[in-house]
């Protein structure tokens, strides 16, 4: 096909899993290839921001941006990629709602500097000298880049038209970008904005594991446990975010006996993943005898949730309700 | 903090704790204006989403009341309500917000008194936690 998009794959706070989660296409990379001409993806091969920089307004078809908004730097690529783009596509988790990077709202930049150049036991730093966005030495402006208080989703900076959800996103999700980007070639037509590329159900929905009562009586940690393989992992007590996660991941963790983390977000009726999941858990969480139990007694259920918010918004935290740690009495 | 009048939210159960504050509406028994109620059928039907929500919009305390244990007129819905309002508070306290903000009580339809007593104890308790720290940003981004 002599005809092609100009892509761009821009990133922030990421683990760079996302860019190999596009090389795992494998040979149909090839296909992405022969319609698109990569106009910028640093992870992948030499380019520099000044190119980026370059490039006209709306040049760009395609751009993917994955990774939390953390740095300046970040939101100035962002930026960016929104000016040349024509269509942009929040691709994973960081990106669609913050991602695990997002946890980082549950503390300050101060208190992160505070740990990492101070209370570290491996740290001597008795200035207690932390990253400054310029320092001048010598005659030299040295920058970097500002990190800031919280971490964002993509939406929360910039328009976006499309999301693909994933930790990293499923293969067969990406595959479905292909067909969307030949289709918008020939025809200039594009799927409605807001679409998200995965599934409208939840992940419980398409679990091929069996659900018998519904009901938990103790929640064990993932170690604890050998799991029955065909039986509910929720039922059995271990903590699935399936019942508030949108599927189309293809249930890769359950498959290999793991539970859903909620990479894949909430599904388009759900507001708030996290609380949503307090209200599955709940429910189901000592609903066998739940008439005997004291509160005391749910008390110590609950107790057994080590973690409520780094678990029911792993993924989600920037874009939930209330998406960061507040004071009391500041 | 002088002058502090705390907006709180309250979902009262249509059979027992809504019935109640009615009782006390009929028995004009005095309890002070901060609470704005929200009748729903049962307890067991209000939503984490609800609770975050009101805070999230500013509200300096949620209250929730149900009716007591074991005389649900949905057999179960308050045991649900009990579960998820423990866990809620741990949430709440994760993100910063005091879990006091956040109270449940049990109130039957014969218990007018009993309803003006927790709703002016909690009022009385959000009163010394000072305004919703989240209010500020209310305030400034609308």
């Amino acid at each position: 096909m002599d005809k092609k998009i100009k892509l761009a794959i821009g990133l922030g706070a990421t683990c760079a899993g996302c860019d190999i989660a596009i090389l795992d296409l494998n040979e149909k990379i090839l296909d992405l290839a022969s319609l698109a001409d990569i106009v910028f993806w640093p992870t992948a091969m030499d380019f520099k921001l000044s190119e980026l920089e370059k490039i006209e307004k709306n040049e760009i078809d395609i751009s993917l941006y994955h990774g939390t908004v953390r740095t300046s730097e970040h939101e100035h690529i962002v930026h960016l990629l929104r000016e040349r783009s024509k269509v942009i596509i929040a691709f994973g988790s960081c990106s669609c709602f913050g991602g695990i990077p997002g946890l980082c709202n549950l503390t300050s930049k101060e208190e992160i500097f505070e740990t990492a150049y101070k209370e570290t036991p491996s740290t001597v730093n008795p200035e207690f000298i932390t990253p400054k966005t310029k320092v001048s030495q010598d005659g030299h402006d040295l920058t970097l880049p500002e990190l800031y208080n919280d971490g964002r989703a993509l939406s929360q900076i910039a328009d976006v038209d499309y999301y693909l959800p994933g930790c990293p996103p499923a293969v067969e999700l990406i595959e479905r970008l292909i067909p969307i980007i030949s289709n918008f070639l020939e025809t200039g037509e594009l799927p409605p904005k807001g679409t998200v590329i995965a599934s409208d159900k939840t992940l419980c929905d398409e679990c091929p594991l069996t659900k018998e009562n519904k009901m938990v009586s103790r929640i064990f940690r993932p170690h604890e446990i050998i799991p029955d393989p065909k039986r509910c992992l929720l039922e059995q007590g271990i903590l699935c975010m399936g019942p508030a996660t949108r599927g189309g991941c293809g249930s890769r963790c359950i498959n290999v006996g793991m539970p859903c983390r909620g990479c894949m977000g909430p599904t388009a009726e759900v507001r708030d993943q996290g609380a949503k999941m307090v209200s599955a858990i709940a429910s189901i969480l000592g609903a066998e005898n739940e008439k005997d139990l004291s509160e005391d007694d749910v008390e110590k259920l609950m107790d057994q949730i080590k973690d409520p918010v780094g678990t029911f918004y792993r993924f989600s935290l920037p874009v939930a309700l209330v998406n960061k740690r507040i004071k009391e009495g500041s | 903090m002088d002058g502090f009048e705390p907006k709180i939210i309250g979902f009262c159960c249509n059979w027992c704790a809504y019935a109640g504050a009615d009782l006390a509406g009929i028995g004009r028994i005095q309890y002070p204006p901060n609470l704005r109620m929200i009748r729903v059928m049962c307890s067991g039907t209000i939503e984490p989403v609800y609770v975050l929500e009101a805070f999230q919009k500013g509200a300096d305390g949620v209250f929730i009341g149900g009716c007591h244990p074991g005389d649900c007129h949905y057999q179960a819905g308050n045991y649900k309500t009990m579960r998820k309002v423990i866990l809620m508070k741990r949430l709440l306290s994760q993100l910063g917000i005091s879990p006091k903000r956040l109270r449940l009580e049990w109130v039957s339809a014969a218990e007018g008194q009993r309803f003006a007593q927790v709703v002016t104890d909690f009022i009385a308790e959000v009163k010394e936690l000072g305004p919703n720290p989240l209010n500020q940003e209310v305030a400034q981004h609308g």
